[in-house]
């Protein structure tokens, strides 16, 4: 037998335990595996590494990607990481916990998960929300069903043309098996248009509309009447958000919307090559037992002490099984104990500064690169810390010199613009030397 | 673990920071009209970074984890997160790595999607695998998409029902009703596996194919499952596997060889990354060759949870064959060395050998000949906790009344088995002389048993709900 860090069995102690099972051998223990399905050899992969093995392999991988700074944005923020937060998040009590099913033994989880919808009720103006989705465009999608279950017998949700394609690529599958007709609300200047939402209201088919609070071109949208549009029509508003800029920009409750979902990656979480991320979902308190995945409550236990719990459980897979609001079950727990340290840290004023930094870098680099003449204004509008600009020069050619000038910047869009974005973690100097890259480009 | 009382919100005091940014790089006036700003700022904590480092490691110190006790929990594997895994998936060289980044950047990142996929391929018998699927519910989902495109494709548009045992977890009819499907549920018989007389009428034009889990939810192994993959695929369905059970058949068992098309590993389970008080998860899916087409459903933002990827792969790297081998069965081990263990006090409906976790249905003297109201599967599960276990999983499958699912993994010791064993020969002794004891439990929990009913009638779930 190969003696191994993770099994603890010695050879005597599976002797004692078969005996006492009263088996020969642990092959024996397979005896009702049919024997053409049963394999007693060893499967063709590599001999067992060592730790220090695993670890040059690892960091092998890790010198075949170059070490780029990130000038993009598109649903994924490079803002600041404070430590405490990956200190915090990796104590075992917190990582190597169980969902919270036992809750008397398990109220350090369900505390922050409590204190977590409660600063993303904070950001959003919502009254309730869930203690996570997986990811921005996946709650995105279940707010689409929840749209279905919020109104009755209707069979369209629209979306707006402005979403990140990410979000509404994600939207598009869950549709499509779902059986949920999907219709598009065109834009105008960068922004979803009232207009274009108005006249497909005209159906009365329309169960509610995702719109997002900055579009996929960077720009803040205005959503001034679009929730009376949507609910003189019996259909509901859902937002999507980014939750840093939240701190700032309007509230999807002051734009009156029912459902408001995001990515709460912007919130410190590291790009991480696109996950662990953590999506977000909060919602009017009569749309409150329709929301699908966990939700913590507050209570008192035998002795009259404020105890936490998982509530309102009949909406839950292991509960209602096919009849559920969702079939969501583990979600992103420890990412929402990251966003909470987060802005427990960042704090109203920490938030306020990456917004005004992040702004501030953003219009400073729009405005340099406008002077290189490499690139021309797109649109005339807003925008926070991401925006287009519509290129004059061969898009691959200027990427590939960025990539090598150590950059990550330019995304080309679907429309053959270039997106760029700054976050304060940017300096003037990394900003100075992109836009001098771009200029030798 | 002791009582801690406090909420972030509560250490609060105004004009407190807790963070360090730099210095404003340049100026800007901001000229974002006043309609598109927000009228008040949020109500967020203002806190020192010492607060918030007393009060978190506070909160974490009335939590149970993998770190502090044993998991003897069914239904969800729960086996020691090496710590290697957690340094190597937080490399500064990994986090730093912006999603949509040209693959011509990212040539390392994309070898641990490639090495991966080729060993979970070696190990379940599955063609490729995608890693978009965030949790295993998210991988049920992404396989039934799989299924559903698969009839699509070949204009079979009929197929609009999967079958679904009884004993199936709850996620398997939530995530095909979600997928549009309509739920058959197919019975169980005596022996706790699919009634296979039972399923033979419901196979027709209509079956999108039956999800499964093998071992099922009882932790029996579904023997006749040859016989089902081949009626299931003469009728045009196609099988897909649970790998929620997916932990006692490492290095034994291959699903694809067993006839299953499509399936989901939980690497949040089976390949040891840390459960997280409930996710990051992931649930790559695998399909076999012919479905390999279809396997680019675009059900998550980006690239899946890589991060949890990146430690899944230092696990199956320290593994080895060798290890890979011993863990399945280290596991089945286990779980007998229990059953066997403690089958003179707690009733075992069903007695053969199990895989990695088995049920019991209560304990076989409750107490109610005291004349006392008998101690149930709740009590014995609160019971547990004073005596420093996490509680087994109670009331599922739904087989049993008084279900309490029994899984320690592979990586619990003998003597952890010992002295788990004689707690609950100790909790069935109290129960049999005074279930009082019992209902009362637990007494040495930071909190004692909370009032959910009020909780769900009163809902306080947010902060300022408290006023």
């Amino acid at each position: 037998m190969t003696k191994f860090a993770y099994f603890p069995h010695t050879e005597e102690d599976i002797q004692v335990m078969l005996e006492r099972i009263g088996v020969k051998s642990m092959d024996d223990l397979y005896c009702d595996v049919p024997a053409e399905f049963f394999h007693t050899e060893e499967y063709d992969l590599p001999d067992a590494m060592s730790e220090q093995q695993v670890r040059e392999y690892f960091d092998s991988l890790v010198a075949k990607n170059p070490k780029l700074k990130v000038f993009v944005g598109a649903g994924a923020y490079d803002h600041y990481t404070p430590s405490v937060i990956p200190y915090l998040t990796s104590r075992s009590e917190f990582i190597t916990a169980y969902t919270p099913y036992q809750c008397e033994i398990s109220q350090g989880t369900l505390r922050y998960i409590f204190e977590y919808q409660s600063m993303i009720c904070a950001l959003t103006g919502m009254d309730v929300s869930n203690a996570s989705m997986y990811d921005g465009p996946t709650a995105a999608a279940e707010a689409m069903r929840m749209c279905l279950a919020c109104t009755r017998k209707k069979s369209t949700v629209l979306l707006s043309k402005s979403l990140l394609p990410t979000v509404s690529g994600v939207v598009e599958t869950y549709a499509k098996f779902y059986g949920t007709k999907l219709q598009y609300i065109d834009t105008v200047d960068g922004m979803t248009s009232l207009e274009s939402l108005k006249s497909l209201l005209e159906s009365g088919e329309v169960a509610g509309a995702i719109v997002p609070s900055i579009s996929r071109y960077g720009v803040i949208e205005d959503l001034s009447g679009f929730a009376d549009a949507l609910h003189a029509a019996g259909a509901i508003l859902v937002e999507y958000c980014d939750p840093s800029a939240l701190a700032v920009l309007k509230t999807p409750s002051e734009w009156g919307a029912d459902v408001a979902v995001g990515d709460g990656q912007s919130l410190g979480i590291p790009l991480c090559y696109g996950g662990p991320y953590v999506g977000f979902m909060a919602v009017k308190k009569e749309h409150m037992r329709k929301m699908p995945g966990r939700i913590v409550g507050e209570t008192k236990d035998g002795q009259g002490r404020r105890a936490f719990v998982l509530t309102l459980q009949a909406r839950e897979q292991h509960i209602r099984r096919e009849k559920a609001t969702s079939n969501i079950c583990s979600n992103e727990s420890l990412m929402a104990l990251w966003v909470t340290i987060y802005l427990s840290v960042m704090g109203p004023q920490g938030m306020k500064e990456v917004n005004e930094q992040s702004y501030a870098g953003a219009h400073y680099l729009y405005d340099e690169l406008l002077k290189t003449g490499k690139f021309e204004k797109v649109f005339d509008a807003p925008f926070l810390k991401e925006f287009v600009l519509r290129p004059l020069v061969d898009v691959k050619a200027l990427q590939t010199k960025l990539y090598e000038a150590g950059f990550f910047a330019a995304l080309e869009t679907e429309e053959g613009y270039v997106s760029f974005c700054v976050t304060e973690k940017r300096t003037k100097a990394e900003i100075d030397a992109l836009v001098a890259a771009v200029k030798e480009a | 673990m002791r009582y801690y009382d406090r909420l972030i919100f509560e250490l609060s005091k105004k004009g407190r920071t807790g963070y360090s940014l730099q210095a404003p790089q340049v100026k800007a006036e901001c000229t974002i009209p006043s309609g598109l700003l927000r009228a008040e700022a949020p109500a967020l904590p203002e806190v020192s970074e010492v607060d918030v480092v007393r009060h978190y490691t506070n909160l974490s110190q009335m939590n149970f984890g993998v770190d502090t006790g044993f998991y003897p929990l069914g239904s969800c594997t729960m086996k020691y997160n090496p710590k290697i895994n957690e340094e190597m998936a937080n490399l500064a060289g990994f986090q730093g790595i912006h999603p949509l980044q040209d693959a011509s950047t990212v040539k390392g990142v994309k070898e641990v999607y490639d090495v991966l996929d080729s060993y979970l391929a070696t190990i379940t018998g599955m063609k490729h695998f995608t890693f978009k699927p965030c949790a295993g519910a998210h991988g049920e989902l992404t396989g039934l998409m799989i299924m559903r495109s698969y009839h699509m494709s070949r204009g079979d548009m009929a197929r609009t029902k999967v079958i679904v045992p009884d004993s199936a977890h709850g996620t398997n009819p939530a995530s095909a009703s979600v997928c549009g499907l309509e739920i058959v549920v197919v019975k169980s018989n005596a022996n706790g596996l699919v009634d296979v007389e039972d399923l033979k009428p419901l196979l027709g034009p209509d079956i999108a194919g039956i999800m499964m889990t093998n071992p099922n939810t009882c932790g029996l192994f579904e023997k006749d499952i040859k016989e089902i993959a081949d009626l299931v695929h003469e009728c045009g369905g196609l099988l897909y596997y649970d790998g929620a059970n997916m932990n006692p058949l490492l290095g034994a068992v291959r699903p694809g060889e067993m006839g299953f098309d499509i399936m989901h590993l939980n690497l949040h389970k089976t390949f040891s990354t840390p459960h997280g008080g409930g996710g990051p998860g992931s649930g790559p899916v695998g399909v076999c060759e012919k479905l390999v087409p279809f396997l680019g459903q675009n059900v998550s933002g980006f690239n899946g949870n890589f991060g949890v990827i990146v430690r899944a792969l230092a696990y199956v790297l320290m593994l080895g064959k060798q290890n890979l081998r011993l863990a399945g069965r280290l596991a089945t081990l286990n779980a007998n060395y229990i059953k066997e263990s403690l089958r003179d006090a707690y009733k075992l409906p069903i007695g053969s050998v199990c895989k990695h976790e088995f049920v019991f249905d209560g304990l076989i003297d409750d107490g109610s000949a005291t004349g006392k109201p008998g101690a149930t599967t709740l009590d014995v599960a609160k019971r547990l906790l004073d005596f420093g276990y996490h509680a087994p999983t109670i009331y599922f499958p739904l087989l049993f009344h008084q279900a309490l699912m029994i899984e320690p993994t592979e990586t619990e010791s003998k003597e952890t088995l010992d002295a788990f064993i004689d707690v609950m020969h100790t909790i069935a002794a109290e129960a049999a002389q005074d279930p009082e004891i019992l209902h009362a439990a637990p007494h040495c929990a930071p909190i004692t048993r909370p009032d959910e009913t009020t909780a769900a009638r009163n809902p306080i779930l947010k902060y300022q709900d408290e006023a």
